[in-house]
């Protein structure tokens, strides 16, 4: 399907948004949505019968620091009906990078976002679990991001042995049993 | 040690037997981090077979084990994992790192490894190699034998 096609679909149920077909040397369809479109954009890309995308394969993002707009947020969608393939991107500013989650519209997103938050620190606004996935919790920083250090040179975290006395343990064990049965 | 004639006794002080017992059956812990872990497991399998050596028991739960071979690069995140379960052997244990991840960080010199598994537990033989062949771990947990028959009791 010709980008332009999708755009015009597109702008067909998303009155007022901005679309930008992008060059792509692959034969996947690829186009740019504005921030604030993306969730109405996703919600019609699923639902029409035109489009339907009813699988988000990926969520990714490129950072070409110190360029701004720094980020690119990119969706990559599959109508498995239609036998197609969609790239969606999204620019996003360094200052603060945010975009409205799609975890309504592909429950598969739930992960993926989680994973864009913890490597490149892109929030994704109502998001049902925002947290880290891969990263320590308590890590800071986002790794992906290109100015980040490669090598940082600090004391890694370890565990200390759990030191309980004898009664402590014999109510662990008993709050155990209490909690299982 | 010394044999007496006619009944069949041998003697020995308490020391050399635990010393003895200790080093000739060796149970590691199930424990593998990353492609180490195959060789590793090569190593407990027919073609090298550590049996000989009496380390082969890979015991799954770190309550019944001796030793922990640390097979592979350790993250960050790990890290605490990876102390807790060392934690919870019982005494005397002894670690091994294998290979050069688990050493000093091998070709993972970034952010999210740690450097050096000693940063973590204490280690009693380093195998160098990435990943080192069988034999080396092999002989690795050969060295471990020395260093136990070595090994005072008080």
């Amino acid at each position: 399907m010709d980008p332009s096609t999708i755009i015009a679909s597109l702008q067909d149920a998303v009155p007022g948004a901005q679309f930008e077909r992008a060059a792509s040397v692959d034969l996947h369809a690829t186009v740019y949505v504005s921030r604030d479109d993306v969730h109405a954009a996703a919600l019609a890309l699923r639902d029409r019968p035109d489009l339907a995308f009813d699988l988000l394969a990926e969520v990714t993002a490129v950072d070409v620091w110190p360029r701004e707009p720094r980020f690119e947020l990119v969706y990559i969608l599959v109508s498995i009906a239609n036998r197609r393939r969609l790239r969606l991107k999204v620019r996003l500013h360094g200052t603060d990078p945010h975009v409205a989650t799609v975890c309504d519209v592909w429950p598969a997103a739930n992960w993926l976002e989680r994973e864009v938050w913890d490597l490149f620190g892109i929030a994704f606004d109502g998001h049902p679990d925002p947290r880290r996935l891969l990263m320590p919790e308590d890590w800071e920083g986002f790794p992906l991001r290109k100015d980040y250090p490669v090598q940082i040179h600090m004391t890694p975290r370890s565990s200390a042995a759990l030191q309980v006395t004898a009664e402590e343990f014999r109510a662990n064990v008993m709050k155990d049993r209490l909690t299982r049965s | 040690m010394g044999l007496e004639s006619e009944i069949p006794i041998l003697t020995t002080s308490v020391e050399k037997m635990v010393q003895w017992a200790r080093r000739s059956s060796i149970w590691p812990v199930t424990f593998g981090l990353a492609c180490c872990a195959i060789e590793m497991m090569a190593m407990s399998c027919s073609r090298y077979d550590i049996a000989r050596f009496g380390a082969e028991v890979f015991r799954g739960s770190p309550r019944q084990s001796d030793l922990m071979i640390v097979a592979g690069r350790l993250s960050r995140k790990m890290a605490p994992a990876l102390r807790r379960i060392y934690d919870q052997m019982p005494e005397p244990k002894w670690v091994i790192s294998m290979g050069a991840c688990a050493s000093i960080g091998g070709v993972f010199d970034n952010y999210a490894l740690v450097q050096g598994v000693d940063q973590i537990v204490p280690v009693d033989v380093y195998v160098p190699g990435c990943p080192p062949r069988p034999e080396s771990l092999i002989y690795g947990i050969v060295q471990l034998q020395r260093k136990i028959a070595l090994q005072k009791l008080a």
